[in-house]
């Protein structure tokens, strides 16, 4: 468990100051001055060395991702900060916007400065307008404490935009981020070409998550080892996990990474509601990867490769916690509808698969279904998976194949009770249909 | 130059290039429907999946370029498999889903049989639905009198919308909504703004945008093709006429990259119902009555031969319209030379174009395909979105490159890029031929310039000047650029002009010019008028002892004026050769037969000869044709642009004159009415009502209800 003197984000719960007197008082701005003066090339390694991984889903090294940016190019280049936090189950993001929000900035100074980036968006959802306003102030107190803008006491000129969203789930997605920001309609782009070589308005551009970008200046303030220390070896850090959904007391919670979900729920949220064992299920990262059995959930860890080794992922650990109580098909068709209604229509699978599983699993929480088509939308989430431009086709059909992996039994026995009750009512069948003929 | 291997075989292809026109250089077709070489590349039907061994999913082809490839662990060639198991279950998935919520309604679709959707499920799906839902209904869109819209059936490929934006630029069309629920439509709803709109219809690989005139007319088997050429303007785009029985049922492009890629413009497309209307179908002559009668060949030849015979030859004039072959102008020339008459001229616009001076005077220098190469281009007097529309999209790509600039003196129209306005009058060309003006320096520093003089530059009075001033700023500009680069260019708006100029269409010694013959005749000094396909001339004020003689296709304004009127064959219904602006001969192919006792308009010529005691010497087209290519070569070269003799230029640019004072005005005011086969055209008329009152949404609606 992670010891409060190891915490980054002191302020999570926004008991203290959130300004920048609040800020400065718990660490934040301090020392970022010699940070730049060791120079572009000391940050990244520094961050490499870290071992710290993206936060927003993929967990790309985040290190390796900004060495990515070419050093001597003509275009300018960009630092974008991807603040559209939108996926079900998730608010880490939320909590830094509003209750952290130097680390944000100071950590997009030096992130841009590592980059070689004299300009930084932060691209915020659209229906995060508080947090917006709030992360404006500081970026104003900033500006005013001349820690960022032109002739700044760091040194590198440094101007900190906030584009605000208009509430796409889509333009969470890198690249659908970018058109956004440019002012087109939000739709991934294909890649290659990638936004190192390609990105805002054609420069190189980096896209980070705010938790990556808020946990970076405390990485370098305590140095590289320490950071590394924290954690399972590849899994290493700490992580905001926010637990939602039936257990006793839901929270957002920084952890070390891989820490057992069992404590995680135990610890922090007063476990699941009604005790461990009327727990049902945990999608572990947001609604976009595969749900987990109850017996994996006993002694998984929160981490990137063990859960992806169980065929789920950490995602942006936003753990969804269902007990007995949930009709697990019906939760999975509400998912199912939530990227229906969040694809962006441009390629096919996706557009037209998401709906297609949709509508099948709204029968099949009724029952109203056939055994057979349990084999087909595996088949039609598998036509989904891997085959769309960006990776909202692979989080549509994860949940569906999570669902059908682990409660193939309870579709099963409610298309039986459907289908007594059915005969029980004297409706007559298909197959009564077909042997009448 | 990466090397890959595509299905086992090892290929070396050029840098650049996508892995799915390596697929085709291998000899691999990889289906898809969004990806299109002339549009940007969407990849977004998934159709082209294919598999690079060590990629952890399948790619698509059309947007992964080769060089993104990469080499195998030991440096061997990336590998390319397009018959996996895994392409074809991508590739059937994805058909799966295309097919989920289109309507199997193929029995009633126009697309039926050319439905790249129909073809590819054929050859790619898994041949059941596993779908129980209700499919998607998508409502109707208008977009105008051309495209018949059925959007239930889109797919999504959003070729037309790229079109839209990118070639014909008219930010018109665009997806609208996301997910399943993404529609395409146009911002505002009224038809679409662009010349070339009816492109979207060939571009839609189903059908959700089709041919609206052709709608339910003819099923793609039953029609005869026939690969032709278009008159509707002098760019000579490659078109494939489409007949059934003796009817043009449709116009559709042919691929020619030299000169109309594979576009045509609405004009060209949607003239097809123009072949039909207003047809003259027999010969008439004026009885004493004042009225036109039916008459017999015979008697209407030997009206002309006695009215001529009777006429002293320099009293007699000719002119040729806009949309004649060159085999006719031939032998309407034979038959003016054999009555010794003088009067003949092919420039039915007045322009003061000369032939004596050289082609290179009177042609489009640069080429269409050298536009591609230009860097600043000077329009003077033009509006190559109207009088070219075809062309103009040219101009556009090369806008899009970037580093072009253009710049414009005349009328300030919508050219679809932006451009330089530098003044509406002779007095800036001469400022700019002077060196007095900051574009010419734009011109000189231009690697590849150009300079387009249009129709409403030449047909004034100071025609010749204008003209002399442009080859004055072309020659200034050639300085330093490569030998062969010729930057003067004459943007003719008719289909025969060329071929008329190279025949020599022009008065001789103490001849009268178009202008002339009418002052003429309206002066009581011409006693004949002869008209092949000339409708564009405003002979209200001509004397009624003129006789007008009009031979052509429609009942327009020169038939009106004519006491004999001979039927002749439109463009789709005899073999003619055809000088496009750039000085290329192509061969028009005859589709199908003219109307009633309508006739080959040279055979016509040779039998007035005939009945006028004098045959001219040639029985057949074939030997007409070698007689004309005899007498000018350049028109048997077919496809063929010759090098023009840079003294041409230099001829021209020290022609001298006085300019008149007035803006220049654009030659042609109606896009959609530009020549009698045009204005026969209900759609096209309607088309241009349309673009004139710009659609109210009242309108529109209406619109809907009529047509949907």
């Amino acid at each position: 468990m992670l010891q409060d003197k190891d915490r980054i984000f002191l302020n999570l719960y926004g008991q203290h100051d959130w300004g920048l007197k609040g800020a400065r008082s718990r660490g934040a701005w301090h020392g970022t001055k010699e940070f730049i003066d060791k120079g572009h090339d000391w940050i990244i390694n520094e961050v490499k060395s870290s071992g710290l991984r993206g936060r927003g889903g993929a967990g790309f090294p985040t290190g390796l991702k900004w060495s990515f940016m070419p050093k001597e190019d003509p275009r300018p280049s960009f630092l974008v900060i991807n603040a559209d936090e939108s996926e079900p189950g998730t608010c880490k993001d939320r909590e830094i916007l509003r209750h952290d929000p130097h680390l944000l900035v100071e950590g997009a100074l030096l992130a841009s400065f590592a980059m070689r980036a004299h300009v930084c968006y932060i691209y915020a959802r659209g229906e995060f307008i508080h947090e917006r306003e709030r992360l404006q102030a500081a970026i104003d107190q900033a500006y005013e404490a001349r820690l960022i803008g032109k002739n700044n006491v760091h040194g590198w000129d440094f101007e900190c935009y906030v584009a605000h969203g208009a509430g796409a789930y889509i333009c969470g997605e890198e690249t659908a981020l970018l058109e956004s920001l440019e002012g087109k309609k939000g739709q991934p782009r294909l890649k290659p070409p990638f936004p190192a070589n390609c990105g805002l308005y054609g420069a190189p551009t980096t896209v980070n998550n705010v938790e990556s970008i808020a946990v970076a200046p405390d990485i370098l303030r305590r140095g590289a080892a320490w950071f590394n220390g924290l954690g399972k070896p590849n899994n290493v850090g700490t992580k905001l996990f926010c637990i939602s959904g039936h257990v006793e007391r839901p929270c957002t919670v920084e952890e070390e990474m891989g820490i057992p979900l069992r404590e995680l729920l135990d610890k922090h949220c007063g476990g699941v509601r009604g005790g461990w064992d009327n727990l049902l299920t945990v999608i572990p990262g947001g609604s976009s990867v595969r749900c987990l059995r109850t017996d994996v959930c006993a002694d998984i860890t929160m981490d990137f490769d063990a859960l992806g080794k169980e065929g789920s992922g950490l995602g942006t650990a936003g753990v969804i916690v269902m007990d007995k109580s949930t009709d697990i098909i019906k939760a999975i068709a509400r998912l199912a509808y939530f990227y229906k209604h969040e694809s962006c229509g441009q390629c096919t699978p996706c557009r037209e698969g998401t709906g297609w599983m949709w509508r099948v699993l709204t029968r099949m929480a009724e029952g109203r279904a056939e055994k057979r088509e349990i084999d087909m939308l595996f088949e039609v989430s598998k036509q989904v998976e891997g085959h769309t431009i960006c990776a909202l086709g692979d989080a549509a059909a994860w949940p569906v194949q999570g669902l059908i992996n682990n409660f193939r039994h309870v579709i099963e026995a409610r298309i039986d009770q459907y289908s007594a009750r059915a005969a029980s009512d004297g409706a007559v069948t298909s197959k009564q249909v077909e042997a009448a003929h | 130059m990466p090397k890959l291997k595509i299905d086992g075989e090892e290929i070396e292809v050029e840098d650049g290039i996508t892995v799915l026109q390596a697929c085709e250089q291998a000899g691999v077709a990889i289906p898809r429907f969004c990806y299109h070489e002339r549009l940007s590349i969407a990849g977004n039907c998934r159709m082209c999946l294919v598999e690079v061994v060590g990629a952890p999913k399948p790619v698509a082809s059309c947007a992964m370029g080769v060089n993104d490839l990469r080499p195998g662990p030991d440096g061997q060639p990336p590998e390319v498999v397009t018959t996996s198991p895994l392409v074809k279950k991508a590739r059937e998935g994805v058909m799966d889903f295309l097919l989920i919520n289109h309507p199997l309604d193929c029995p009633i679709c126009d697309q039926g049989g050319e439905c790249d959707l129909q073809d590819q499920a054929r050859s790619f799906g898994g041949g059941l639905t596993r779908y129980d839902e209700n499919k998607r209904a998508v409502e109707q869109k208008y977009l105008g009198p051309l495209i018949k819209t059925v959007m239930t059936r889109c797919i999504h490929c959003t070729r037309c919308v790229r079109f839209m934006t990118e070639i014909a630029g008219v930010e018109e069309l665009g997806l609208l909504g996301r997910g399943e629920d993404a529609e395409i439509a146009t911002y505002l709803e009224r038809g679409l703004m662009s010349e070339l709109s009816a492109n979207v219809i060939d571009l839609c690989p189903v059908g959700a945008l089709t041919n609206r005139p052709y709608a339910f007319v003819a099923r793609p088997w039953e029609l005869k093709k026939t690969e032709t050429i278009d008159v509707m303007d002098a760019v000579g785009s490659a078109i494939r006429v489409d007949t059934r029985g003796r009817e043009v049922m449709r116009v559709l492009p042919r691929n020619n990259d030299a000169v109309n890629e594979e576009w045509i413009s609405d004009k060209t497309r949607h003239v097809a119902d123009g072949l039909r209307a207003q047809r003259l179908d027999q010969p008439y002559v004026r009885g004493t009555d004042g009225k036109l009668q039916a008459a017999s060949w015979d008697d209407a030849l030997a009206a002309i031969a006695a009215k001529m015979k009777a006429t002293a030859p320099e009293r007699i004039g000719f002119v040729a319209g806009d949309l004649c072959a060159a085999e006719e102008m031939f032998a309407l020339q034979g038959l003016a030379a054999s009555l010794g008459s003088p009067n003949i001229d092919c420039r039915q616009d007045g322009a003061k174009l000369d032939p004596a001076l050289g082609r290179g005077s009177y042609v489009f220098n640069s080429t269409i395909e050298g536009l591609e190469a230009a860097d600043a281009i000077l329009l003077v007097g033009c509006n190559p979105r109207i009088e070219a529309a075809v062309m103009n999209a040219r101009i556009r790509k090369r806008w899009r490159q970037g580093n072009l600039r253009i710049a414009v003196i005349g009328e300030q129209a919508d050219l679809n890029y932006p451009y330089d306005y530098l003044g509406a009058g002779p007095q800036t060309l001469y400022d700019v031929a002077e060196g007095n003006h900051d574009f010419a320096g734009v011109l000189r520093e231009a690697a590849h310039p150009m300079v387009i003089v249009g129709a409403g530059a030449m047909a004034r009075s100071d025609g010749q000047m204008v003209l002399a001033l442009a080859a004055r700023i072309a020659e200034a500009a050639r300085e330093g650029c490569d030998k062969n680069w010729c930057s003067f260019n004459v943007l003719h708006t008719a289909a025969s002009r060329v071929a008329g100029l190279d025949l020599g269409l022009v008065p001789g010694e103490n001849g009268k010019d178009v202008a002339g013959m009418i002052a003429a005749g309206t002066a009581g000094d011409l006693d004949v008028l002869y008209l092949l396909g000339a409708d564009e001339l405003d002979l209200s004020a001509l004397k009624a002892s003129c006789f007008v003689i009009y031979q052509g296709t429609h009942g327009d304004a020169g038939a009106h004026q004519g006491d004999v009127i001979l039927p002749g064959a439109a463009y789709t219904e005899k073999n003619g050769t055809y000088v496009n602006l750039e000085g290329r001969a192509q061969l028009a192919l005859r589709a199908g037969f003219p109307p009633g006792d309508a006739k080959d308009d040279w055979a016509i010529l040779r039998a007035l000869s005939g009945a006028m005691g004098a045959p001219l010497p040639y029985d057949s087209l074939s030997a007409l044709s070698a007689a004309m290519i005899g007498q000018t070569p350049s028109l048997g070269a077919l496809d063929d642009i010759a090098p023009v003799d840079k003294s041409n230029l230099e001829a021209l640019a020290v022609m001298g004159g006085s300019l008149v004072d007035e803006p220049f005005v654009n030659a042609i005011a109606d896009f959609y009415l530009s020549n009698p086969i045009a204005r026969a055209s209900q759609v096209l008329a309607e088309l241009s009502a349309m673009k004139k009152s710009m659609y109210s949404p009242a309108g529109t609606a209406q619109g809907n209800e009529n047509k949907g």
